[in-house]
């Protein structure tokens, strides 16, 4: 019988933190822009120039320590780690070895089992550490050299570690999207991984079912999609079954994934001696974070799913499959709430989010955080129905308008002449024509068929352009008839 | 001399420190530190037991800035002394294939 | 009127009173550094234009009453290690060549601020590696009281400039004596401030955790006048502190009644000149004679000093360096075709012998496995100097020794041996480590005709005891 294999995978994950500014400079970490022109003296490692650490780096690096139950090291510091590089302009990162500012944490994750029910399990985080983002390269075929752009370099980052607690690419999968939605409800960062503001480097190992030892890792970097991190874990662990099996030993190394060609090849070189030669900051004092500090951080902590789940169920008539959607994301709970804060019905707000919303997202690959639209004017538009100023068919097409541009509803409604007609000499006045016009469907009504009173009201809903309320149009054909 | 340094010895740092030494300089090289590695092995006679590592003199914590964008567009100074420059990036020689 | 031979403090004092201006003192010394360089070579850049117009301004700007300090006017020198905005800055080496930065240190912007006109930079052992701005890639600077001698380091060129009256005062660094042992061969005044005082933004580093800018200066009134001119919080340096009472001419009091001043008896064995000792005691006896009270004691881990700095030092530099690499800005190897060798190249042809000593130390005693043996042992030992300091301070307001065992050397004849020259750095060195004030004041010559420097050393933020002893011994021997 062939030998069975165990997957023992860890994670590093590198989240950017929303912070106005870089880690140790005034300058913006916005996206985008010419590159360089984010860029100042300490962030491209100009002689002379020192850093400055930006308070709410700490802040948000200890709110998420504190999300994931870890104890935080309120004496830290930071450390140097030496590479030379061109995507770091110092060729030192600024990091932190010896005193991360949090460590020994967990989260519990939720994972589909292969039965079809779900599982629970703690993934211990080993720490967090606080650390600086490295520049881009761009390499220019043209002149076959590499340019390199600091826009990002300095931006902060938190390096999540985790202990090799994950043993298959659906718990690593729950495990990210559990920490992406911490990190999301505490606004420490949108956590995109298209974009890079949320990183995940695997470290993987396989052992056989069993064995107590851990197998040799590797660690597996350049992976931007849930999807690929799946396909690299598949692949990385058959790739090191096969050495296994074939008799030969894995190396111990870092490796890059191709997406594209599905296969990930090791990026040794000569030149890279792996020894960081790491050692304390000099030129950055330590950072203590007192009792006091701790505990208004702590204080400042928003609700959590577990928390907001349980509320709306309390709270609020709205179904638990809505509830689950809708605190999934973060942002879709923050418009959720803001509506009813509003004094719109949660049921109704909960609809546009499940249905219209959940359509428009789909059909255009967005995440619920692309949201563009504001609370106010979903509150708006509801008001807008509610007081029959338009009918519900009116109301999806300025949804629609307003999911892609956030637009004004009662602005729109008003510029485009789209209210509900509530004159009833005039609607009477179409119905009459309809009836004349279709004198068959009168005839098929009057001998039973229903429907055929569907079609009429819908040919004076035409006639109308939309701005009639269908119940009073079927309600006033039924009189006339 | 206690402490002999190798020519892989040599060679690493080398490779750390991003330094290209000629023979002649690399036999000097080894000399010199091994001798600076003796003079430092003196430290080896004091008991630091218990003794917290030092590297700050003062006691001083919690500099902070406050999370205000403070520059604009520095890009022209940022790369005014770049050796090679395009497309307002700096040009190092290709670093992937 | 002889203006070269004013000090900063009078020539100011002078161009407030209308005898002189900022621009007849500026074209005068300019027209000294012109005479005077192909001998001396204290400058590696000289900003003749730039000076004059900057001493046009300043004096409309005295006649305007808008600048009434007591530096306003004043032409000074920099160490090429300060970052000078739009003017050329080295470190004298062949790496920084063509570098010019785009913005200038804080302590040149304090200076500029009280009305300074900036002279041009002076040459320094590379990258502040020496001690005696032998190892500059610009050439070697002599000692203006003897030119076949070297004028200490590594900041030499500052030193000198001041002795040989090219520039009014001048500032310079000190990471493990850098001015105050070139102050003392060049016998001029020089003090390296407690670590935090002056702040470091624009100071190119060369071991983070040990340097400090400070003055180089003709007397010191002069020095007190710059230090505090120059001192300043800087939230832009994260280890510059909040100091109070920075008034630090307030100091300037020939008064050392009751003031107790210990003589480490470690600072006068082996290796100690007899002329240098002996002038360094006769100081000590003027100060007693003017009711200080001078006692021996030990001070214990003298010898530790050394070991313990190269490695911390060289570990910082190793790191600091590591940004010269032909990428951003400075000297870049052209033939290179893959990224390391580009690397490899720059680095290798633009730092010279001594720099690459120091970062080929500094990477290995920061590299996997002897981190622990070295460098945190190192960091261990600093705190044990700190703590002999400590409890030497809890018995001395002062302490007094001589700042280095020799008068300045001859040219050439101190780099073949690099443990030798660094022995040279005893009695400044534990300074740094223990982040102390100590000042370097002129005490006589040797039979030679060099000068002698005695160092006074203060507990962290006593730099006014320091400046109340210095100015005693000098108001007393004048």
């Amino acid at each position: 019988m062939a030998k069975q294999y165990e997957t023992v995978i860890g994670l590093e994950v590198h989240v950017e933190l929303a912070t106005k500014t870089k880690i140790f400079c005034g300058c913006s970490t916005a996206f985008g822009g010419r590159p360089n022109t984010h860029t100042c003296p300490v962030c491209t490692g100009m002689p002379g120039s020192l850093p400055v650490l930006n308070k709410q780096v700490v802040e948000y690096a200890v709110a998420v320590g504190l999300a994931t139950n870890c104890t935080i090291t309120q004496y830290c510091k930071f450390d140097r780690k030496n590479y030379f590089y061109p995507d770091n302009p110092q060729n030192y990162q600024i990091s932190q070895l010896y005193l991360p500012i949090c460590r020994n944490g967990s989260v519990e994750i939720e994972v589909a089992g292969e039965d079809g029910g779900t599982y629970t399990k703690p993934v211990r985080i080993h720490e967090i550490h606080m650390e600086e983002d490295a520049g881009k390269l761009v390499h220019d075929d043209w002149e076959d050299c590499t340019l390199v752009d600091y826009n990002r370099s300095g931006v902060p980052l938190i390096e999540i570690v985790s202990e090799p607690d994950m043993r298959s690419a659906d718990e690593v999968i729950a495990y990210l999207e559990k920490l992406r939605l911490l990190i999301q409800y505490l606004g420490a960062s949108d956590c995109k991984l298209q974009e890079g503001s949320m990183r995940a480097d695997v470290n993987l190992s396989v052992r056989e079912v069993g064995a107590e030892k851990f197998g040799t890792r590797t660690e597996m970097k350049n992976l931007n999609s849930f999807k690929a991190i799946a396909r690299a874990i598949q692949g990385e662990r058959e790739r090191q079954i096969d050495l296994l099996e074939a008799g030969k030993e894995v190396i111990q190394e870092t490796r890059r994934w191709d997406d594209n060609k599905e296969y990930s090849y090791a990026m040794r070189s000569k030149e890279d001696a792996q020894d960081y030669r790491y050692f304390p900051d000099p030129d950055l004092v330590p950072v203590y974070i007192s009792d006091e500090w701790l505990e208004n951080i702590r204080s400042r902590q928003p609700e959590f799913r577990t928390e907001k789940m349980k509320r709306y169920k309390e709270e609020y008539d709205i179904p638990e499959y809505d509830i689950d959607i809708i605190t999934g994301s973060k942002h879709l709970a923050d418009i959720f709430e803001t509506c009813v804060a509003l004094g719109s019905q949660p049921k109704k707000v909960s609809n546009w989010l499940m249905v219209e919303t959940m359509r428009l997202l789909k059909e255009k690959e967005m995440e619920p955080e692309d949201i563009r639209f504001s609370p106010e004017h979903l509150s708006k538009l509801i008001t807008l129905v509610d007081g029959k100023v338009i009918n519900s068919s009116v109301a999806k097409e300025v949804f629609q308008v307003m999911f892609e541009e956030d637009v004004d509803p009662e602005q729109y409604v008003e510029e485009k002449g789209l209210k509900t007609v509530n004159d009833e000499g005039a609607l009477r006045k179409v119905v009459e024509e309809v009836i004349a016009a279709n004198p068959q469907s009168v005839e098929d009504y009057h001998n039973g068929k229903e429907k055929a009173i569907g079609f009429l009201v819908g040919q004076t809903m035409k006639a109308m352009k939309g701005k009639a309320d269908p119940a009073s149009v079927n309600q006033m054909l039924k009189e006339l008839l | 001399m206690a402490n002999i340094i190798s020519d892989e010895t040599i060679d690493y740092v080398g490779i750390l420190a991003k330094l290209e030494l000629s023979d002649e300089e690399k036999e000097a090289a080894k000399k010199d530190m091994g001798r600076m590695l003796d003079y430092i092995d003196k430290l080896s006679e004091l008991d630091t037991t218990g003794v917290e590592p030092m590297s700050h003199v003062f006691p001083v914590q919690n500099v902070f800035r406050e999370d205000v964008v403070t520059n604009g567009d520095e890009s022209e100074q940022t790369l005014v002394n770049a050796p090679g420059e395009k497309d307002n990036m700096f040009v190092v020689p290709k670093t992937f294939d | 009127m002889d203006i070269l031979s004013l000090t900063a403090v009078e020539l100011a004092k002078a161009i407030r009173e209308g005898k002189t201006t900022a621009v007849e003192a500026t074209q005068a010394v300019l027209d000294k550094i012109a005479a005077g360089e192909d001998t001396y070579h204290c400058y590696v850049t000289v900003e003749r234009e730039k000076a004059l117009k900057q001493a046009e301004e300043v004096q409309k700007k005295i006649e305007a009453g808008e600048l009434t300090g007591p530096l306003a006017g004043v032409p000074f020198a920099i160490k090429d290690n300060m970052c000078t905005e739009g003017t050329l800055t080295t470190c004298s080496s062949k790496i920084l060549e063509n570098f010019v930065p785009t913005f200038s240190a804080e302590a040149v912007l304090n200076l500029e601020k009280a009305g300074a006109v900036i002279l041009g930079k002076t040459n320094m052992d590379e990258f502040a590696m020496g001690s005696t701005t032998e190892t500059s890639y610009y050439g070697v600077t002599k000692n203006p009281r003897n030119p076949e001698h070297v004028p200490g380091g590594s900041s030499g060129g500052s030193a000198a400039a001041v002795a040989a009256e090219e520039c009014f005062a001048a500032l310079g660094s000190d990471t493990g004596g850098s001015i105050r042992q070139p102050a003392s061969y060049c016998g001029v005044v020089g003090m390296k401030p407690t670590y935090g005082t002056v702040s470091r933004y624009g100071l190119i580093a060369y071991g983070s955790s040990l340097d400090q800018i400070g003055p180089l200066t003709k007397d010191v009134t002069d020095c007190a006048t710059v230090l505090e001119a120059i001192t300043s919080h800087d939230p832009k340096d994260s280890t510059s502190m909040e100091r109070k009472n920075t008034d630090f001419t307030s100091a300037l009091v020939a008064d050392v009644k009751g003031m107790k001043i210990g003589i480490p008896r470690d600072y006068f064995g082996e290796g100690l000149d007899p002329e240098v000792r002996d002038a360094v005691l006769a100081a000590a006896e003027v100060l007693k004679a003017q009711g200080a009270e001078v006692e021996e004691f030990d001070l214990s881990l003298v010898d530790y000093a050394i070991p313990t700095y190269y490695t911390i030092a060289a570990a910082e530099a190793s790191s600091n360096l590591e940004r010269f690499d032909g990428v951003k800005y400075g000297y870049r190897a052209q033939d290179a075709e893959d990224l390391h060798t580009m690397y490899k190249r720059s680095r290798s042809q633009g730092f010279g012998p001594e720099v690459k000593r120091r970062i080929m130390l500094g990477s290995f005693v920061l590299s996997s496995g002897y981190y622990d043996a070295y460098y945190l042992k190192a960091l261990r030992v600093k705190a044990l100097i700190k703590k002999a300091f400590d409890e030497a301070f809890a018995k001395y307001d002062v302490i007094l020794g001589p700042v280095a065992p020799t008068t300045a050397p001859k040219l050439g004849s101190s780099l073949s041996d690099p443990i030798k020259m660094y022995l040279g750095d005893i009695y400044t060195i534990s300074i740094n480590l223990a982040g102390l004030p100590g000042i370097s004041v002129p005490c006589g010559t040797d039979s030679k005709g060099l000068p002698i420097g005695m160092q006074l050393i203060g507990d962290c933020f006593q730099e006014k005891k320091l400046i109340r002893a210095a100015y005693t011994y000098e108001q007393s021997v004048k």
